[in-house]
């Protein structure tokens, strides 16, 4: 049957809209860089920015290799999901490990109960895309998780020193992305900038993917942290005065294990997360992470010294 | 569910920020720890009320500053759309910001306070986003509430807002009268305002007509990057991988490729997940071609009987961006589709007064900020349309090649 132009057809779905941008971005950046790389996480922002990847290059192999910025404080089962991902896609993993760095001088263990090694990171990732010589980092960030987020480009240059300043950003206009850059500096490619949590979970739905068993309800060990549930681990441990239960949770982001808090929940599908995600009156980031909490401004810093 | 993208622009107290608040909140895409944290803020600072400005304003020093200085991106969702809101701070100093939301927008919300009427800052909006072709224009005539919901005023700004853009290319113009504070026809039609049989703003926002926006008639796929698996199970395999910047494409289309001028028919258009039918604007696809012609990067198919112009001389409105002007003799990257070529700036025409749409014919250069005409010569030929007939295919951006930073939009002029 003929299909009648300007009658409603020829639209695409928000989520093929997206998909198509996504798509586009990271065609545009192997054509245009040297030596990209893709960060992976194994959580769902990096597991669907990977589908995507497959997409643009398909039926070609992806066109550069993934990394994974390893705190060595990790869950487990996204470890294992890691790595059996990689091994589907017949992808390059590069491990850049931040026990290494803490080893060879580079960064110093944070003190204090339960330390963790969010911010220790930056220094890390910062280290492997000099020595990887990476001009083009995809990150799985989306402008609706953080205010900083929010005002951030597709794509973000980064100085020589891996820094961010919010205050002078390149004009980003229709789909013509720059990334030119000098000698030492690089740039943070952002192919989810304008997905939201809920469409990332619809993603996810609609592909069929699979992630790690972390993100369904389980039963697991917690204590009560700052108000957010941490999991009982070789990493962190309940102060004294705090007693730990067991409880049924699921996670909604996935990071370290020593600053990533649980939420209670029964979801133990999509179907059911994306009911949850619709119904939720709390940021996933404002639920379940303790290194946004330090300050108001506390993302926009780090990613001022080249945090994610 | 479709996706709209919107621009806002609005003054210092025109209540936007209250506006986009007002959404986020009535369509629960504001959380409780957003609410509390802003909250914080606001006691801290010593406000009187919550101020929701908070919400956009993300950066340190613009809570610092109490000033937006950059486009914060928002989203939020009904069952009938997803909207992503550029909102723009309306500052004159940051018209390039404005230029960038509207570069994307499917329509711009301009905001009026129902108290000052059309003023400056309303007619430079409306002309920035005439100038970048918004295909949907809505001026929201806001605080009704403090004018007693009187119909007379909405009126006469109506009126007078017509009378104006008859000089400004806009080709759907709708008036909503609102009090975003009282939430008057922001998501429900207004009791307070029986005389005014429109829609509400969200109801306009979830219904305006996108469909035919787009250009499905000049078809162009801008060719981005040549797909060539080294793999034995895929053998001899070439596909052109692009985003549709114009038209529909088909299997079995016979298409022409640019700067060659070679022919072939389109065999299949090929996907991850399987073949498509029909390939068309803003979609990402990659199309194989019967005959193996060497095309790569930067090449244009097209139609044979439907082509972009071909030339190296631009005459082009650009808005400028950054400190150092633009000067003529100057030359810079410019980015135009998939290709990087060099330009030189011939002549600058003429500036715009963006306020007054005056065109000062003495310039010599255009300084941040200002927007003007301007010729250039580039080093190899771009296959484009004028920016009227097609955003995709006749827009461009210019970075000195010394500073790389994005220093210039540009939006092809030409016969159409």
């Amino acid at each position: 049957m003929e299909k009648v132009v300007g009658a409603g057809q020829y639209q695409l779905s928000h989520l093929e809209a997206l998909e198509a941008q996504s798509i586009h971005i990271m065609r545009e950046v192997v054509a245009e860089f040297e030596h990209p790389c893709l960060l992976f996480s194994g959580g769902k922002d990096s597991l669907v920015m990977l589908r995507l990847a497959e997409k643009a290059f398909w039926p070609a192999r992806l066109p550069f290799p993934v990394m994974h910025v390893d705190t060595g404080h990790n869950f487990p089962e996204v470890i294992e999901y890691r790595d059996k991902r990689v091994a589907e896609l017949g992808a390059r993993l590069e491990v850049a490990s931040v026990q290494q760095s803490i080893d060879s001088g580079r960064v110093v263990e944070e003190r204090g109960p339960n330390p963790s090694r969010n911010r220790l990171q930056t220094r890390t990732l910062l280290d492997a895309i000099a020595a990887h010589r990476f001009d083009a980092v995809f990150g799985g960030g989306r402008r609706d998780e953080e205010k900083a987020r929010a005002k951030e480009r597709v794509y973000s240059f980064r100085d020589e020193f891996g820094q961010w300043d919010p205050k002078n950003q390149r004009p980003e206009l229709w789909g013509l992305y720059n990334g030119r850059y000098h000698n030492g500096e690089h740039i943070r490619v952002f192919p989810l900038s304008d997905w939201t949590e809920l469409d990332v979970w619809q993603y996810i739905a609609d592909e069929s993917l699979e992630v790690p068993s972390i993100y369904f309800a389980h039963r697991r060990e917690v204590f009560r942290s700052d108000g957010m549930l941490l999991a009982v681990s070789p990493f962190a441990a309940p102060p004294e005065d705090e007693e730990p239960f067991e409880t049924t949770v699921r996670y909604r982001t996935v990071g370290d294990m020593t600053c990533t808090g649980a939420v209670e929940s029964n979801a133990s599908n999509v179907e059911e997360i994306i009911a949850e995600v619709a119904a939720s009156r709390i940021t996933e980031r404002g639920a379940t992470r303790a290194d946004d909490k330090t300050s108001e401004a506390a993302m926009e810093d780090r990613k001022r010294e080249g945090y994610f | 569910m479709e996706l709209l993208r919107f621009a806002t622009a609005g003054s210092v107290d025109d209540g936007k920020s209250t506006l986009i608040g007002r959404l986020l909140l009535d369509s629960k895409a504001i959380f409780e720890d957003q609410l509390e944290a802003i909250e914080r803020t606001s006691r801290k600072r010593g406000d009187e009320y919550t101020d929701l400005a908070l919400l956009t304003d993300g950066l340190r020093a613009e809570r610092e500053q109490g000033i937006t200085i950059d486009v914060a991106y928002r989203y939020f969702a009904t069952p009938l759309r997803k909207f992503i809101i550029a909102d723009t701070p309306g500052h004159p100093q940051y018209t390039r910001n404005m230029v960038t939301g509207n570069s994307t927008a499917d329509l711009t919300l301009v905001l009026v306070d129902a108290r000052k009427g059309i003023v400056e800052q309303t007619r430079r909006h409306a002309f920035l986003a005439s100038l970048l072709r918004v295909p949907h224009l809505l001026l929201c005539v806001n605080k009704m509430d403090l004018v007693g919901y009187d119909e007379a005023v909405f009126a006469a700004i109506r009126e007078e807002f017509k009378a104006f853009a008859t000089r400004l290319e806009v080709s759907d113009l709708s008036f909503i009268p609102i009090s975003a504070l009282q939430g008057d026809n922001v998501v429900q039609r207004s009791l307070n305002m029986p005389w005014y049989d429109g829609q509400s703003l969200l109801h306009h926002l979830e219904h305006v007509f996108i469909a035919s926006d787009r250009n499905l008639i000049d078809t162009r796929l801008p060719v981005q990057w040549v797909v060539r698996p080294t793999a034995s199970v895929v053998p001899d395999y070439r596909g052109y991988a692009g985003a549709v910047a114009g038209g529909v494409f088909r299997a079995g289309d016979e298409v022409m490729v640019l700067p060659s001028g070679l022919t072939s028919v389109i065999t299949s258009i090929d996907s991850y997940d399987g073949p498509i039918e029909e390939a068309y604007p803003p979609m990402s696809v990659m199309l194989r071609l019967a005959d193996d012609l060497d095309i790569s990067r930067g090449d244009m198919i097209c139609r044979p009987h439907n082509r972009p112009t071909v030339g190296q001389d631009i005459d082009a409105m650009m808005c400028w961006m950054t400190d150092r002007p633009l000067q003529v003799g100057q030359v810079v990257a410019l980015k135009h589709t998939t290709r990087w070529v060099r330009a030189q700036v011939k002549d600058v025409h003429y500036r715009l007064d963006v306020n007054t749409l005056h065109r000062d014919e003495s310039a010599d250069a255009l300084r941040l900020n200002e927007v003007g005409r301007v010729s250039l010569r580039v080093t190899q030929p771009l296959f484009y349309d004028s920016y009227r007939r097609n955003r995709a295919t006749g827009s461009f951006v210019v970075a000195p090649e010394d500073t790389n930073v994005t220093s210039g939009a540009g939006m092809i002029l030409g016969a159409d």
